[in-house]
């Protein structure tokens, strides 16, 4: 499980997370929504410590990984797989290099089990045949696929998808949404995406979290958010500008 | 003034103080863990066989300019057999292992910076640590020891030729006495005076390292933030050089009595 405990963090003198609190029990789907620049990818990597918050906590099955330095956070991160906006591919890599990275890391498998692992999740997200290809030589779609069999490879227990369809057209959107949803189904993962794409969040999602100027200001079921009709819900799900902001 | 004067040395400060942390975290690194010689070997021919021609180069160009300007003062006093002799000794302590050193800072400094730099705002470090592997160990130590391991070799590589270059230089086109020649720089250089070029290699390739690293992986967002880290990663590492090899000079010559 994961809970998050009043947390707080701001960059320089800009408030991102203004105490921020939830909990997401194991094999759920949640996805966290907002405007852009409001705080999603802030709170998103402090759930795997890539950021250390200015206060508050952060359990991941009952530890506190706030307290922790970077060498006991390397056993809690064994338990996340995490997909980038950028996909964050090693570029001096081949595919094959990137999606086996961890697996060679820990030493446990032969080469021809490494092998074997990548083609299969390179399958998973229909990327089979692409091992040797550079991460310059794909497009974008194919990187974030690249990147999710990468996070998959390991079987972690909870997988974190930032911005997992930003940049992408319709059709290719559809695709990583639909293997999100099937990594989810086929590896009963905790599933935690942050997105403004209110058509993928409907997709991949059970429940809706969303951030409003550095709080959590609403914890919904998908349905819920999608039929509220409070102004600040409905104008976000339904992408109306607040008359307010429209500068002429 | 007193504003500026104030952030430099903050800096400075805080520059110094990341950089001890990550020597001791290095360090902890490659004695608590196996290091991965498949990337150290990578790194050394990254650092040592791709310098080759800078390497070279630098050194014979310095040993040739070095004897012929020694020579042209010798000369008028009728000393021109202990040309080779200057030469040796400064070429084995000072201008090779500093002069490598710079070459090599802004050769393999740079690339390291702009390297880790570009892995940092692309998220690539970020997505490191997600894969449970240490940045420190991962991206640091096998830089870290492959330089530590090249450095020597490619200074007393740029020493050699540079003395080489001298005498070639000395006997073929100035007419210096070969035998002489020859015989003043035995008896006049010294093992100490290698030694001494030798140590400082370690040092400074410790130096080069531990900056480029330092400014890749605390790299500002952006392109010109990697710019900025790659300027700041050459300008330190040479200033770090320079200004260490004068203690180290004082210190060696106590401890070795050269």
């Amino acid at each position: 499980m994961i809970e998050v405990r009043d947390l707080k963090k701001s960059f320089a003198s800009h408030c991102v997370l203004n105490g921020v609190n939830f909990q997401i029990n194991r094999g759920e789907a949640v996805v966290i929504i907002g405007s852009s620049g409001g705080g999603k990818s802030v709170l998103l990597k402090h759930l795997i410590a890539l950021l250390q918050p200015d206060s508050g906590d952060v359990f991941i099955e009952g530890q506190n990984i706030t307290k922790m330095n970077e060498r006991q956070l390397i056993d809690v991160r064994r338990k996340f797989g995490m997909l980038f906006q950028s996909a964050a591919l090693f570029d001096s890599m081949t595919v094959e290099e990137n999606v086996g990275f961890m697996l060679r890391r820990e030493g446990k498998c032969t080469d021809k089990e490494i092998s074997d692992a990548v083609a299969e999740v390179l399958d998973m997200v229909e990327l089979d045949g692409t091992q040797d290809k550079k991460p310059a030589e794909l497009s974008g779609g194919m990187r974030k696929r690249v990147g999710l069999a990468r996070a998959v490879i390991y079987k972690p227990e909870i997988l974190l998808y930032d911005e997992p369809t930003t940049g992408l057209d319709p059709i290719v959107s559809d695709s990583i949404d639909q293997l999100i949803a099937k990594v989810v189904q086929q590896l009963k993962v905790t599933s935690i995406a942050v997105t403004h794409d209110m058509r993928s969040a409907k997709r991949i999602s059970q429940r809706i979290l969303m951030l409003h100027e550095g709080k959590i200001y609403a914890d919904m079921s998908t349905e819920q958010i999608f039929q509220s009709q409070d102004p600040v819900i409905y104008r976000f799900v339904n992408g109306i500008a607040d008359v307010k902001h429209i500068v002429l | 003034m007193t504003t500026i004067a104030r952030e430099f040395v903050q800096q400075w400060l805080v520059g110094l103080g990341r950089g001890t942390l990550l020597v001791w975290e290095t360090v902890c690194s490659i004695f608590s863990r196996k290091p991965t010689w498949r990337d150290v070997l990578h790194q050394m021919y990254f650092i040592g066989v791709k310098s080759q021609s800078v390497v070279l180069i630098t050194g014979a160009f310095t040993g040739m300019v070095l004897c012929a300007q020694t020579y042209f003062q010798f000369h008028k006093v009728k000393m021109d057999t202990a040309t080779l002799a200057v030469v040796a000794v400064a070429m084995g302590s000072e201008l090779g292992p500093v002069l490598t050193s710079l070459m090599v800072a802004g050769r393999v400094g740079a690339a390291v910076t702009a390297e880790l730099g570009t892995m940092k705002v692309t998220e690539q470090i970020d997505a490191l640590r997600t894969l449970a592997a240490h940045p420190i160990d991962y991206l640091v130590v096998p830089r870290f020891l492959a330089m530590f391991l090249v450095m020597p070799l490619l200074t007393a590589e740029s020493i050699c030729i540079g003395i080489t270059a001298a005498y070639l230089i000395g006997v073929y086109l100035l007419g210096i006495d070969p035998t002489y020649i020859w015989y003043n720089m035995l008896r006049y250089a010294g093992a100490t005076d290698m030694l001494t070029g030798i140590i400082k290699a370690f040092v400074f390739g410790a130096i080069i390292i531990i900056v480029s690293c330092d400014k890749g992986l605390n790299c500002p967002q952006g392109a010109e933030g990697v710019g900025q880290a790659t300027t700041e990663s050459v300008v330190y590492a040479s200033i770090s050089i320079l200004i260490s090899n004068f203690f180290l000079t004082m210190l060696l010559n106590r401890i070795l009595g050269s």
